[in-house]
């Protein structure tokens, strides 16, 4: 065995298998575990996910969404037990890995065009539906 | 009891605690060793154990390393260390007794020692951490400079300069400990050790492995405990 599978044996049980499958211009939902004190609630990030960097347990995602008319993004430990869940809202055609020039876009512009090219393929494991969000 | 055991430093990764925390971890293969050799106060006249650690390939091994390995029963051994215990505790050792990662697990923290990575020369900013000098305010070509090192009068009055005087030069490739460093995860299977931040060398490097010793008093505390558990 190499090091390097070493070392992700190592963090191999702390990876989170229910993530799915996500792709770069997919608007996502993010379940972030919020604690304050001794409570605890679930806080929703929707946004563009705009970049996906590393691997393993160390792979980081950057979701941007608009508030405000101001740009926000958040970048998230892909496995961090802070987040529950992640859910695919809706699929966009991209052409780039990364949707940085989404930053320097105004208005309309931000939109990106609706996946259809083999939609079957890629809505094979369906969006959450909304209502199944609450029963957490 | 004291306890020392070589290791291999693989790379660094990263762990989660339960609340969500980020913690940087250095992946470092432990063992397992061998005890090649027990001096005790009778024969040497002090108490320490010697282990030895890597498979040296025979073919290049010496003579006097596979005679000195084979009396413990051992294939000749890469690396050797000793470490000193109370005449008391020899008798937790016996010759050939396999030390691995195992016996390090009711330790919290740990401390380690390597060999840090070479920089070659290197100036007095990276070496000794002085600030250097303005960016500008009319500075000319002395960015990174140390300044004066004396004149005639701070220096005994001959201009000789003070002995110690830091400068620039050899940088790294040197012992380094590092002290109290908190054990994420034990893997007995795997014979691997998750050790929270950074040790000094490169990935595939020696390491020795310490049990702790000078424990700040929160972290005392935290050792007392996990012995305990």
């Amino acid at each position: 065995m190499s090091t390097q599978q070493i070392i992700e044996s190592v963090t191999a049980d702390l990876l989170k298998t229910d993530v799915p499958e996500m792709e770069i211009g997919d608007t996502v939902n993010v379940h972030c575990r919020i604690i304050e004190g001794d409570k605890e609630r679930t806080q929703i990030f929707q946004g563009v996910l705009i970049s996906r960097a590393g691997r393993g347990i160390s792979e980081m995602i950057t979701v941007r969404r608009i508030v405000d008319n101001q740009g926000v993004e958040r970048i998230f430990p892909l496995h961090s037990p802070r987040i529950s869940k992640y859910e695919v809202v809706r699929r966009a055609e991209v052409r780039r890995a990364k949707l940085y020039y989404l930053r320097d876009r105004q208005g309309k512009q931000r939109r990106l065009r609706e996946k259809r090219r083999g939609l079957e393929a890629v809505l094979a494991p369906a969006p959450a539906a909304p209502s199944a969000a609450p029963a957490q | 009891m004291p306890l020392t055991l070589l290791g291999t430093k693989l790379g660094m990764t990263r762990s989660y605690t339960g609340e969500g925390v980020s913690v940087p971890c250095t992946v470092v293969q432990v063992g397992p060793c061998v005890v090649t050799q027990i001096t005790t106060p009778e024969n040497d006249g002090y108490a320490a154990v010697q282990i030895g650690y890597g498979e040296a390939k025979v073919r290049r091994a010496t003579q006097p390393v596979i005679g000195h390995d084979a009396k413990a029963g051992a294939t000749p051994k890469k690396f050797h260390r000793e470490f000193r215990v109370d005449a008391k505790d020899l008798e937790g050792f016996t010759l050939g007794q396999t030390l691995t990662v195992d016996q390090m697990a009711s330790m919290a923290f740990v401390d380690v020692s390597g060999t840090s990575k070479g920089k070659g020369t290197a100036g007095v900013m990276k070496r000794h951490n002085f600030k250097g000098m303005f960016a500008s305010h009319g500075n000319e070509r002395m960015h990174r400079h140390g300044g004066s090192i004396g004149g005639h009068c701070s220096n005994r009055g001959n201009g000789q300069i003070s002995r110690g005087k830091r400068m620039g030069g050899r940088l790294g490739n040197e012992r380094v400990t590092v002290r109290s460093l908190e054990v994420v995860k034990v893997l007995s299977d795997k014979n691997i050790m998750l050790i929270k931040g950074s040790l000094p060398g490169p990935n595939q490097g020696l390491l020795e492995i310490r049990s702790p010793r000078r424990l700040y008093k929160t972290k005392g505390k935290k050792q007392a405990e996990k012995a305990k558990a």
